[in-house]
């Protein structure tokens, strides 16, 4: 079963459209990150599948059905979006023990999931004086308290150290181990590779991918070999499978030695032979460079 | 339901800002009480009628009333300033059922604390002013109805909390609609003005523990004008709460 089914999915704030029309699905038992640029309607999307905004139009299903008609909703959906939104004034205890019993989850949960995000030391402790890092663990902490089948994440590495980073990662790689669905936003493209198996690219509140990981680097990430020459045009004509540019031939369909060999027989010059490899962090940056909210 | 009241009581205990605030409520109940009650002894010839010893001993139920009406916007407020209201949501979709354990599990405390400090802040003014006992004409009703009167006030703090959805404009809101805009309509013109006064939030609460002659409403029916202010302002906050994003 689907974990988690967005159909046209519409979000406007008066004129301003959030997120438009936008269609996916996250399955079970894998990493399905959620990418786009900062303002691309990552937040708004989660908050729609969690029923918190309602959609302007189209829908959202949560193991089929809408989030607000399920009964005991954190035994099916563990849920972090801003792990600093939390009354400071109580005990990491009394924070998760309040979330539990309103979902009759049992109280020895409480410091279950307190130990296996390792906060079992501070259980007493005021949240207020947390570190990002303790309380992004606190919140992934309330997400499992009800032993979730969907995890959703809303960019859990921010702000975060590298040791943190790495216990996120290797966390969802985890739950997604175990058969659950985790969905995942991020911003950074860098972070989704090696965490997420499958993507969901947003720009500007419309979908630009839903790929896989392996499909997406293979598709953007596809080698070129940049000719330059005095003589351009002549080499242009020879080559016939490279696309023109004002300064420069881009060429596909070839090896730079068989390139080479061919206008070595033809006596032109060349300035410039490179193979052209762009990272994947380009191949995201181009994909998404139309949707960016503020352009510097 | 019981699940939600049960969480929510953790969340009402578990924070400091919550006994501070009851206790405020109840030592201003007995402390203004007190000195109310000194004050007259020194300056009262003879004997004080029992519902004068009600009367001044509970004297501070106006600045109880705005600390008690202060906790019950917190308790809806505070969750929206952290952004916690969310993880609320989450928990309990339902928003109406998170809305009304609130209510319920606040209006328990806040009974509760309110009915014990009415008692005690009797019991303290008549060890001073001496010569008048819960037995004695009116002076139960004044007693009981002084804790339904501050509960009432927490519960139309708690309303005006979930309406605004602030802190500062939930209690500048209660300010205004329990102390500052009952004592101007006093103001107000002819007979409409009269019955506007009398109707008038807490100026009607109040009759259920010092009923004043001058208004048309009695002590009872007072009360259930003010609980009708209280049901009008939940009601639009319902409507409110079940159609906003959170």
């Amino acid at each position: 079963m689907t974990a988690i089914r967005a159909t046209n999915l519409t979000k406007r704030y008066g004129r301003t459209v959030a997120v438009a029309d936008l269609s996916f699905d996250v399955e079970p038992g894998r990493v399905t990150g959620f990418l786009g640029p900062n303002g691309a309607g990552k937040s708004t999307t989660m908050r729609m599948i969690l029923g918190l905004d309602r959609p302007t139009g189209g829908s959202v299903l949560v193991d089929g059905v809408p989030y607000r008609d399920l009964r005991h909703p954190l035994r099916k959906v563990g849920a972090l979006l801003d792990a600093k939104a939390v009354h400071g004034g109580r005990s990491a205890r009394d924070h998760l023990l309040a979330i539990a019993q309103s979902n009759a989850i049992p109280a020895g949960r409480v410091m279950e999931v307190l130990e296996t995000v390792g906060l079992r030391e501070v259980a007493r402790k005021r949240i207020g004086g947390f570190s990002l890092g303790m309380s992004q663990r606190l919140g992934i902490a309330a997400a499992l308290l009800g032993d979730p089948e969907i995890v959703i994440f809303d960019e859990p590495v921010n702000g975060l150290d590298p040791d943190g980073i790495l216990w996120i990662r290797t966390f969802m790689r985890d739950l997604a181990a175990e058969g659950r669905a985790v969905f995942v936003s991020s911003h950074l493209m860098s972070e989704m590779a090696q965490t997420a198996d499958h993507l969901v690219v947003i720009g500007k509140g419309r979908l630009i991918a839903d790929t896989s990981v392996a499909e997406f680097i293979g598709r953007s990430s596809q080698a070129y070999v940049r000719v330059r020459s005095p003589r351009l045009a002549e080499v242009a004509e020879l080559v016939k499978v490279g696309r023109l540019h004002p300064d420069h031939l881009r060429v596909t369909a070839m090896t730079p030695l068989e390139i080479g060999a061919l206008t070595a027989r033809a006596g032109l010059p060349l300035e410039e032979l490179t193979l052209v490899q762009p990272s994947l962090e380009a191949a995201y940056m181009e994909l998404t460079k139309d949707s960016l909210e503020y352009s510097s | 339901m019981i699940d939600i009241i049960r969480s929510e009581w953790t969340k009402l205990r578990s924070v400091r800002s919550t006994m501070w605030t009851l206790g405020t409520a109840a030592l201003l109940m007995l402390a203004i009480g007190a000195l109310m009650s000194i004050a007259v002894k020194n300056s009262h010839e003879g004997p004080v009628p029992p519902s004068g010893v009600a009367e001044v001993s509970l004297m501070g139920v106006n600045f109880a009333a705005l600390a008690v009406a202060a906790l019950g916007a917190l308790v809806v407020t505070s969750e929206y300033r952290t952004g916690a209201i969310r993880v609320s949501y989450m928990a309990v979709p339902r928003r109406l059922l998170l809305l009304a354990g609130k209510l319920v599990v606040f209006a328990a405390v806040a009974l509760a604390v309110c009915m014990a400090a009415a008692f005690a802040a009797f019991l303290v003014g008549r060890t001073i002013l001496g010569g008048a006992s819960l037995g004695d004409p009116g002076v139960l009703r004044a007693v009981t109805g002084t804790g339904l009167y501050l509960t009432a006030c927490g519960l139309f703090g708690l309303a005006l909390g979930a309406l605004v959805r602030h802190t500062p404009g939930a209690v500048v809101a209660a300010i205004g609609l329990i102390l500052v805009l009952p004592q101007l309509t006093v103001m107000l013109p002819g007979q409409w003005g009269r019955t506007v006064n009398d109707w008038f939030t807490s100026n009607a609460g109040r009759q259920v523990a010092f009923p004043s002659e001058a208004s048309s409403l009695g002590p009872w029916s007072g009360f259930a004008v003010y609980l009708g202010w209280i049901a009008v302002t939940l009601a639009a906050a319902c409507v409110l709460t079940a159609r906003r994003d959170a």
